[in-house]
């Protein structure tokens, strides 16, 4: 494993835990701030400062992990059951319904995700839920390719008509040797689509369709802190760091995966 | 003085260790030689031996992670091994050529050839444009392209991978360097091909005085082509001198073994049944004859047991295991039907090896996919023991899939990464539901030992098995069924030559212990006479001629089968004096195991 | 002739399906939304509409069923998209207004991404300093990692707030221009670098490069005589899958610096539940990025001779 692997899985690590255990992290409210000691610079005693009603910053960060992995999750999730499922059926099954799969597809892709996220959105109302699903929609399409050129792919190889050949079953040979195959670099885009997910909500929650005031979640933390450009630097620039450095990591774990040196 | 020397030349490569350090691993250590003007130099050795790594150096263009580590090279008396890239490229083009391995792929795709010879020109500022092009007019005339105004302006794929070699030959000898490097120029053509482009080669050289630095893995190649042979092992140098002291009086034991093991040097020596026997007495040699007639002299009986075979093949008159009557295959390309395989047939006596033996394009490997049921005929038909096959499906096909295994070429594409050697061997039997599990495993075991490989293997995976005990695993798993007849599609063409003995010998021994009958395609006609008790030479989807393997080989009856023969690069020095001996099938059970157990151990 | 202009056709055909497809499915889905809702909203006195437009709005929607899907799809082909349900106005005119302003940010963006991508790309192919080349290789990464939205913001807090170059309020049009356009380019070069720093670094490990080299010639020579004319059919494509990401990543840059245009539009539009906006959105966004596709398949054939035969 090289060294820039290894902190990227450090910071995941850590990361999770925030969502998992806020308060190990911070004795801070993530809420309720201290009028008292509004807009204060990142110092000993507020790590990445405070916001403009007097709440620490690293704390409402620290308590925002939950909304954005959480959200992540359930768009990763939705867009791997779906788009694999998709690219499994018309990749392994071929024929008419291959080609009927694979124009919804071409249809997703021609509708930049975003633009389907708001459009998901317009049906579903705001919230961090649907906002979830909606970016999770987006991703199908790009599953749904990746698994089916994998299932083309791998179902071309030698070991697989030998596996047809040595008396297999077609559920046999697709479960034994093309499924696990297929799913490596499927996996890999998973890490990524969890990186590009926390992108999309926070962009979301940046435009106000995600989670309501005064839930920290990290896109619309950095919106809030726009008010302050000119004042108070942190509030913008320390939340974005940090979902630029998760996601960052989440790219590195996606292209060490199915790659043996890492 | 001589035109190349290289003294002491050591090479390695540098690779990331898991922890992303480097660590430096050497791949050519003190390797000395000399090349004289208008000589050929071969060096010889198997995959792994430092002899293309050897051609780089010289040239100065090793891969990015490979370092001259020390040594001098001395072109003409100059050294230039520690020269910039700068300073090379003055040489590079102008002073050496090179000559690549790979026809296919070493010409820039998106470019007219014309171009692409031109360029050595340009880059050397040799003459304005339209001096240029006419040099590059004549430059494909002399390498004997017809038409070379219209090739000149084709790109790549337009060409045949004879016709792209004969163009990587005209750029190398564009600026008329006094040293070619040719490595391994015609290892991906096939053996006319082949003969072809060397014969150029050669005459190219006695024209222009040119030295050729021939890089080769064929023992039969540098036997024919060469002045003086450098035989490589991992780096090193085991022999070198004349071509002919090395072939008759190798000095190094690996050089010894090497001609052993090579198949086109070996002394010919024919299997014989009472099938090719018989067939031999009725001396029927034409097309299509000649395998019924093999039949109907084995089934009246004509002739009896000659003696102890040592073959699984039955005293009893033999039916035959494999029957395949007018099969053909047609493809629709652009709208026009085209025919891969045109009505082919043939029949392979029980416990013999019969082999189809044809060049790139000939419909070997679809008809053998036919006979496996893995591509559906047009028309025609395949009879498995008297089975048909057409129309099989379901729980028939697989049954049938118990009878007929195949082994593929490449023992890299054709095991599952993902599986552990015992998953795969064990597969089949899961399949078929033969035995519970622990009868399954145990079967398992008998299998690996079967193919003499040791037990440490069954956890591992395929990627940490070499190439020939890869090959082993597939034969194993061929055999768990427990099959009449196993199609070997090229199984030994992607090995070294000692590793393609080894699995020779164990698959003469299977056959002899098992009474296997084998469908054995090959391109291989050296390979081919040392294994096959019938041939069937194949071209343009059909079979040109069918007959005993000495039949074919000593009394070919058909010019194109005599021009494969006349190509097979090793026949000029082939060891006198024994030919024409039919030699039973020979009974090296012994050695087969000792040298699987030493590749095991490595 | 014929061959080439049954690819053409064929090419064109898939296109118009894809763009047919995307067109119902939206239409399907904003139909989920009940439809007579839509109508009681125009009468809302708050949009000021007179009764002559309410009565023309009434007539474009009044249809039901099977007929009104086909009123809206040849309306679509006309260039008529119906009403913005938040001003009234026809949606056609709303497009109309954002649209030069969203082109030329767009078109700026699109031009610097590409100029940073091959900047990028060849100089990590090219440099030797291998400190210098890792650095390279991760900045498409860290590009792709960064929110479009944060970096806008962070880029006025540096420019306009720290340097004071760039005023926040006024200005010239260039200066107004500059910041959004950097923003929009940054994580659409990130893709472009990628594909072409790996295309480049695919096609100098083919067999042709080192015969190439036994000519005689440069790196230079090498690289740009032989290597940048093959990775360049992939980077085309993957240049051309980022002009969808250039309308979506417009909508954020021109909330980011309150610009108006296509984007501000959409986040207007779903902020009002504005279906007909939307529709009208979508389907234009999926126009752009289907006829840029399209064009690109068509090049294919031109920078590799190996596709002609198949097309001709």
């Amino acid at each position: 494993m090289r060294p820039g692997l290894i902190l990227s899985w450090a910071l995941i690590v850590l990361v999770a835990l925030w969502a998992l255990v806020p308060g190990v992290f911070t004795g801070y409210d993530p809420i309720a701030g201290i009028p008292a000691e509004k807009l204060r610079a990142p110092g000993p005693g507020h790590l990445f400062g405070t916001d403009a009603v007097g709440r620490d910053l690293f704390a409402r960060v620290v308590h925002g992990a939950v909304n954005s992995l959480s959200g992540a999750f359930v768009a990763v999730a939705v867009g791997l059951v779906l788009g694999t499922l998709l690219g499994l059926v018309a990749g392994s099954v071929r024929g008419a319904l291959d080609e009927i799969v694979m124009r919804v597809v071409d249809v997703l892709l021609s509708v930049p995700g975003l633009l389907l996220a708001l459009t998901v959105i317009i049906l579903l109302g705001p919230g961090t839920v649907n906002v979830a699903v909606a970016v999770g929609v987006g991703s199908v399409a790009s599953f749904a390719r990746l698994a089916r050129s994998e299932v083309v792919r791998v179902r071309r190889t030698d070991y697989v008509e030998a596996a047809f050949g040595s008396g297999g079953r077609f559920a046999a040979v697709l479960w034994r040797h093309v499924l696990p195959n297929s799913l490596v670099p499927v996996v890999a885009l998973a890490a990524l689509q969890f990186g590009v997910a926390i992108l999309a909500i926070s962009t979301l929650g940046f435009l106000g369709y995600g989670a309501e005031p005064p839930t920290p979640e990290w896109g619309l933390l950095i919106s809030e802190g726009r008010n302050y450009l000119a004042t108070a630097w942190w509030l913008t620039t320390l939340p974005g760091t940090v979902v630029v450095a998760v996601v960052l990591a989440a790219s590195r774990i996606s292209r060490s995966i199915g790659r043996e040196d890492g | 003085m001589s035109l190349l020397e290289v003294h002491d030349l050591t090479v390695s490569y540098t690779r990331r260790g898991r922890w992303g350090r480097p660590h430096a691993r050497p791949a050519v250590h003190g390797v000395s030689f000399a090349v004289e003007p208008g000589e050929v130099v071969a060096v010889v050795g198997e995959s792994g031996s430092g002899k293309t790594t050897t051609a780089q150096a010289v040239i100065g263009l090793l891969p990015p992670n490979g370092r001259l580590d020390g040594g001098r090279i001395l072109l003409g008396g100059t050294d230039i091994a520690g020269w910039s890239q700068r300073r090379l490229q003055a040489v590079r083009g102008a002073q050496i050529g090179l000559v690549p391995q790979d026809p296919a792929n070493s010409l820039n795709p998106v470019k007219p050839v014309g171009v692409q010879i031109g360029e050595a020109l340009r880059i050397h500022r040799r003459g304005d444009r339209r001096t240029i092009t006419r040099r590059v007019v004549e430059l494909l005339e002399r390498v004997g392209l017809p038409d070379p105004e219209v090739r000149a302006r084709q790109y790549p794929h337009e060409l045949s991978g004879g016709m792209r070699q004969r163009v990587l030959i005209a750029i190398a000898v564009a600026l008329a360097p006094r040293l070619i490097i040719a490595d391994e120029p015609t290892s991906a053509l096939d053996v006319t091909v082949q003969k072809r482009i060397l014969d150029l080669i050669d005459d190219l050289r006695a024209e222009s005085g040119t030295a050729v630095l021939l890089v080769t893995h064929d023992l039969g190649v540098a036997a024919d082509r060469s002045d003086r042979m450098v035989v490589m092992k991992d780096g090193r140098i085991e022999e070198r001198g004349a071509t002919r002291a090395v072939l008759g009086a190798p000095q190094a034991a690996y050089t010894a073994r090497l001609l052993r093991d090579a198949p086109a040097l070996r002394a010919p020596r024919f299997l014989s049944t009472e099938v090719t026997e018989a067939v031999e007495a009725v001396e029927a040699v034409e097309v299509p004859e000649a395998a019924g007639a093999a039949r109907a002299a084995a089934a009246t009986g004509a002739t009896g047991p000659t003696g102890p075979t040592g073959t699984g093949a039955v005293c009893e008159p033999p039916e035959p295991a494999v029957v395949v009557h007018d099969l053909v295959k047609e493809y629709r390309a652009g709208g026009r039907p085209f025919r891969a395989v045109d009505g082919v047939s043939f029949e392979v006596p029980r416990g013999t090896t019969h082999a189809l033996v044809g060049e790139s394009g000939s419909g070997k490997t679809t008809t053998a996919r036919m006979v496996m049921r893995l591509a559906e005929p047009t028309s025609g038909s395949v009879a498995i023991g008297g089975a048909e096959t057409a129309g099989l499906r379901g729980a028939r096909l697989r049954a049938l899939r118990r009878d007929v295994q195949l082994v593929y070429q490449n023992p890299y594409g054709s095991l599952d990464p993902r599986q552990s050697i015992a998953d795969i061997v064990e597969e089949p039997l899961r399949n078929f539901g033969l035995g519970d599990r622990p009868a399954r495993r145990e079967r398992v075991r008998e299998l690996l030992d079967r193919v003499a490989l040791p037990a440490a293997v069954l956890g591992r995976r395929a990627r940490e098995l070499s190439g020939g005990q890869r090959q082993r695993v597939a034969i194993a798993r061929a055999l768990a069924p427990g099959p009449r007849v196993v199609v070997l599609d090229e199984a030994v063409s992607a090995l070294d030559v000692s590793v393609q003995a080894q699995i020779l010998d164990l698959l003469g021994e299977l056959q002899r212990d098992l009474g296997l009958t084998y469908l054995f395609i090959s391109h291989d006609l050296a390979v081919v006479r040392q294994i096959s008790h019938t041939v069937s030479v194949m071209s343009k989807g059909r079979i040109v001629e069918t007959g005993t393997t000495r039949q074919l080989f000593e009394n070919p009856g058909h010019a194109y089968t005599r021009a494969l023969l006349a190509a097979v690069p090793g026949t000029a020095h082939r060891p006198a004096g024994q030919d024409g001996t039919a030699h039973r099938l020979p009974a090296r059970e012994g050695a087969a195991r000792r040298l699987a157990g030493q590749e095991a151990g490595r | 002739m014929s061959g080439s202009a049954r690819y053409l056709l064929s090419r064109a055909g898939q296109a118009a399906l894809v763009l047919w497809a995307a067109f119902t499915a939206g239409y399907v889905l904003l139909q989920l939304l009940p439809g007579d809702a839509i109508l009681i909203k125009f009468q809302n006195p708050e949009l000021g509409l007179s009764p002559e437009q309410i009565a023309e709005i009434r007539s474009y929607y009044g249809t039901d069923g099977p007929g009104a899907y086909l009123h809206t799809l040849l309306g679509f082909l006309r260039g008529d998209f119906g009403y913005s349900i938040d001003t009234g106005t026809p949606v056609a005119e709303r497009l109309a207004e954002g649209l030069p302003a969203t082109a030329k940010l767009a078109g700026a963006a699109f031009a610097l991404a590409v100029l940073i991508a091959v900047a990028v790309a060849f100089a990590s192919c090219h440099t030797r300093l291998s400190r210098l080349r890792g650095a390279l290789q991760a900045v498409p990464s860290l590009f792709v990692s960064v929110p479009a939205f944060w970096l806008g913001i962070v880029l006025i807090q540096v420019f306009s707030f720290r340097l004071r170059l760039v005023p926040v309020i006024g200005g010239s049009e260039l200066q107004q221009l500059l910041l959004p356009v950097l923003t929009l380019a940054v994580p659409i070069s990130a893709p472009i670098a990628q594909i072409l720093a790996r295309s480049l670094d695919q096609v100098r490990t083919q067999p042709f490069v080192p015969v190439v080299a036994a000519k005689g010639a440069s790196p230079g020579w090498i690289l740009w005589r032989h290597v940048a004319r093959n990775a360049l059919p992939p980077t085309l494509t993957v240049a051309g899958l980022t002009f969808g990401e250039l309308i979506a990543g417009s909508v954020v840059t021109e909330t980011v610096f309150g610009r108006n245009g296509v984007g501000r539009l959409t986040e207007q539009a779903v902020n009002a539940q504005d279906t007909p906006v939307l529709l009208a959105v979508v389907v234009l966004a999926a126009t752009v990025f289907v006829l840029v596709n399209l064009v690109v398949d068509l090049l294919y054939p031109v920078l590799d001779p190996r596709l002609r035969r198949a097309v001709a």
